[in-house]
């Protein structure tokens, strides 16, 4: 006994004493889904990629969001952002520019010629794609990706389908469009061009295809019957748009009539417009239910389209149409109302929705159509085996991501289809609300940055002249975001726990709870930033 | 294109720790190497917003004099929790005084470092002093206004929960009006503590013209570390007073502790700032000034203020203590006023 007076036992630690009994609930790392992920018809994992954007890895960055996508820089110009109207930080302040990021990643993807890496092995494995626009091309990449040999037949005599022949060069350079589209061949995938398939049973048996995916989209002018004098002179929107990438440009008159609501009559309007007429829509509804996006409306309205709501073209001529005045119901159905009105018009462009050419599917056994479209299980195989279909010719929104999204769901069909196997998708983490965040620990935007933002953000949906986000504007939107539902470890529970009982692993480790010593009482959860952690009752 | 460059880090410094800033930039408590002071295993409540700061604070401490130091800890709550004889959750030379002698033992303990220093066998070993509300501001507070006039070499740390916590929640001199403890029922006309009572420490301290005083919360842990880093770079006494949360006595639902700190530095209830030589030097500003309501109501300490016929007077006095502080310590931007 060599202890001081009075001392007779030595320094013990606390760490015998396990705090670990006292709980009766567990904190639990969980994932969730975050809104702007499940709302990306692409499925891409936007708050992945952004992450790799937060800390300047722009090629990281890239590559992750080409896993899903290989469009970038065009889904930056023309995706109607879903994942934007569903982020959680337009409840904060504003929503954070995502599509402004991806053109952004997407356009230095271009400028410093990042290419996909080649699949590396082999499956000897020959998928036929009949179309080479949006969900054609996703799914040539997709499948490329998985090793598959791929060629693709386009009716067209160039590469991008609508994205070409239907979105206007003021949304879409096509220097751009054809540099992603480029890089999908530079894996390896071939493509022959002025191909109409005419009967894909045939085409498929003399490639010796083992797989095909259909794509060939909705290019048929949709027509009304209007009572038309001979020489009126009537079109189609999908063929104004197409003959614009033409040597001859449709020839339209000072007065152009658009008749339709949707993107498409906006499109053809905006372009009326750029080649100096002075285009007017009639539309027999009203804006709120107009299909075509508000942002597209309000930038055609600021170009100086005009737009005559509630009406209808009931006769054209010459020089004239004549509009019938509707009213709506109470269904929101518009009804005539017998006030007729004329106008002055040198040309009528129908934009009224398209209709698919289902020509080369004569004769293929087993398929089944609704609404002038091939019905598709869901899989995306149609009802013969081994045929996927995808894009406009579905039953589905018809727009550009859409179509992305159909090619990569259905490549992963056919991957799985060429194996013998089935693909089951992952299941989907549960969502992560606003409510789940505790935003006290985001920094607020500062105010003196938001206006120059503002006017980029607008500029850059605007005339193709105005360049996108720099890399400071581009690293400052990425870091708006809130990593909604899954760590991004702020080391916030690491912190604030009074015990000492959360385990730190390491850059992109994240955290244990130590749950020797959890008390329990909620700290970490209740100031996680980002809804993380789930507090879970104890069992018994 | 013109554009202006953007330091902007997604949490910036409101988090523990942010991947996306400087290592150099970054808390101590983010540190997988921190010293981890006060361990697991304390016998602290669920919650405890003393075991947190006081981890914090000796840490951020510990951290600054490169492990050289002593803790000199007063009998209260911190006390009786981290160390039953023979165990203890300090992993630091610690020493426990009496409950209201430990300004004095610590000016002690750095008299007798300084002779081992100037005989040479000792190199610098700072000191610092630990205490509750109850230690510090009631029962130690002549020993403590003792050290701070003699300007001895002591930092100084209060952990202000607002009453004797252990020994089951009866009022001290840092308990707020109206707040219910076991000596302050809610009963009567004028239910709760009186106002009008109690004392301030903070600014008796900067009364005493020391090197250094400084106040934070639990809920601002960069704050914390930033004042306690600053506070060793003096010699001399030194004091930092800590608003720390208790559930228990406070009747709040342990998650919530570090959300009623920052109410209460939100509502102007708790200033936040810091003083050398007896002059304020800085404030931390108020972000989104709130009424005092949303730092009241969490709280069945404050219960009775509520329920069905508010005592709309009491609350309205309790703003005008929180809007006081607001005036007096600066803590809204110039701009904001």
């Amino acid at each position: 006994m060599d202890k001081p007076f009075a001392i007779t036992l030595d320094p013990g630690s606390s760490l015998a004493n396990r705090t670990g009994s006292w709980r009766t609930e567990r904190p639990v790392y969980v994932d969730r889904l975050p809104p702007c992920n499940n709302a990306c018809p692409a499925g891409e994992d936007i708050q992945g990629w952004l992450y790799h954007a937060e800390s300047g890895d722009y090629e990281a960055a890239w590559r992750h969001l080409t896993r899903d996508n290989p469009f970038p820089a065009i889904m930056g110009r023309v995706c109607y952002h879903s994942c934007e109207t569903a982020c959680n930080r337009g409840r904060l302040d504003e929503a954070v520019g995502i599509n402004a990021v991806e053109r952004f990643l997407g356009d230095e993807a271009i400028r410093r010629g990042w290419q996909f890496a080649k699949p590396e092995t082999e499956t000897g494995k020959h998928v036929l794609i009949v179309g080479a626009g949006p969900a054609g091309m996703s799914a040539a990449y997709h499948l490329r990706r998985s090793g598959h040999r791929v060629t693709v037949h386009e009716a067209g005599p160039l590469l991008g389908g609508m994205m070409r022949f239907g979105i206007p060069k003021y949304r879409l350079p096509r220097d751009v469009l054809d540099a992603e589209m480029r890089r999908v061949i530079d894996m390896g995938v071939e493509v022959v061009l002025n191909s109409k398939v005419g009967n894909l049973l045939a085409t498929m048996q003399d490639g010796r295809f083992d797989a095909a995916f259909l794509a060939v989209g909705a290019h048929i002018g949709k027509r009304a019957s209007i009572p038309a004098g001979t020489v009126a002179r009537i079109l189609d929107a999908v063929s104004v748009l197409r003959s614009m990438e033409g040597e001859e440009k449709p020839l339209l008159g000072r007065r152009v009539v658009v008749y339709g609501g949707g993107n498409t009559a906006i499109d053809v309007a905006r372009t009326a417009r750029r080649m100096g007429a002075e285009p007017i829509i009639v539309y027999r509804r009203t804006r709120d239910k107009m299909p075509a996006h508000d942002l597209e409306v309000e930038e055609a309205l600021q170009e100086g389209v005009m737009i005559k709501w509630l009406s209808t073209i009931r006769q054209a001529g010459e020089s004239s149409i004549t509009v019938e005045k509707m009213v709506l119901d109470e269904s929101g159905f518009p009804q005539p109302t017998g006030e007729f009105e004329t106008l002055e018009a040198d040309s009528v462009v129908l934009a009224l929705g398209q209709d698919v050419d289902l020509g080369l599917l004569d004769g293929v056994p087993g398929l089944e159509f609704v609404d002038g479209v091939v019905k598709v299980d869901g899989q995306m195989m149609t009802g013969h085996p081994g045929v996927f279909a995808g894009g406009d010719m579905v039953p589905t929104d018809r727009n550009i991501t859409v179509g992305v999204g159909h090619g990569k769901k259905a490549a992963r069909h056919i991957d799985a289809w060429l194996r013998g196997t089935t693909y089951v998708a992952p299941p989907k983490h549960p969502l992560a609300t606003f409510e789940r965040l505790n935003t006290w620990y985001y920094s607020d935007a500062p105010q003196t940055v938001r206006p120059v933002l503002d006017i980029i953000r607008r500029q850059s949906t605007f005339e193709e002249v105005q360049g996108g986000l720099d890399e400071t504007n581009a690293l400052f939107e990425a870091r708006r975001c809130l990593s909604c539902g899954n760590c991004f470890e702020c080391d916030n529970c690491y912190g604030v726990c009074p015990d000492n009982a959360v385990i730190k692993l390491g850059p992109g480790q994240r955290f244990e709870i130590n749950y020797d010593y959890c008390k329990g009482c909620g700290l970490c959860a209740a100031e996680c930033p980002c809804g993380a952690i789930d507090m879970v009752p104890e069992d018994g | 294109m013109s554009f202006q460059p953007v330091k902007f880090y997604q949490t910036g410094t409101f988090t523990v720790g942010n991947r996306l800033l400087a290592p150099e930039q970054r808390s101590v408590q983010a540190a997988t190497s921190r010293r981890n002071s006060l361990n697991s295993g304390h016998r602290a409540c669920q919650g405890c917003g003393e075991a947190l700061g006081a981890r914090y604070a000796i840490d951020a401490a510990m951290e600054a004099t490169g492990n050289r130091m002593v803790v000199v800890n007063a009998t209260g709550c911190l006390e009786v929790f981290s160390t039953p004889y023979p165990e203890t959750s300090w992993q630091i030379p610690w020493i426990h005084s009496l409950f209201g002698n430990a300004p004095a033992v610590a000016t002690g303990v750095a008299a007798a470092l300084k002779v081992k220093r100037l005989k040479g066998l000792l190199g610098d070993v700072r000191v610092v002093a630990q205490g509750g509300d109850g230690g510090t501001t009631d029962i130690g507070f002549g020993c403590l206004s003792g050290m701070f006039e003699r300007n001895d070499d002591v930092f100084y740390i209060c952990y202000d929960n607002g009453g004797y916590m252990n020994t089951g929640v009866q009022r001290s001199s840092a308990t707020p009006p109206a707040a219910r403890t076991a000596t302050t029922e809610a009963v009567g006309p004028t239910p709760g503590h009186a106002f009008g009572q109690g004392k301030f420490v903070p600014a008796i301290a900067m009364a005493h013209d020391i090197p250094y005083v400084a106040t934070a919360t639990v809920a601002d842990l960069r704050d914390l570390e930033y004042k306690v880093r600053k506070a060793m770079t003096f010699r001399g006494a030194r004091y930092l007073h800590i608003l720390v949360p208790c559930p228990l006595g406070w009747g709040a639902a342990s998650k919530d502790t570090l959300r009623i700190a920052r109410l209460a530095k939100e509502t102007g209830v708790f200033p936040v700032f810091e003083a050398e030589s007896g002059e304020l030097t800085g404030s931390s500003k108020i972000r989104h000034v709130l009424p005092v309501e949303e730092y009241l109501r969490p709280q069945k300490r404050f219960a009775h203020l509520f329920g069905p016929k508010p005592d709309v007077a009491a609350i309205a006095r309790l703003q005008a203590l929180a809007n006081r502080n607001i005036r007096k310590y600066r803590l809204l931007d110039e701009e904001a006023l």
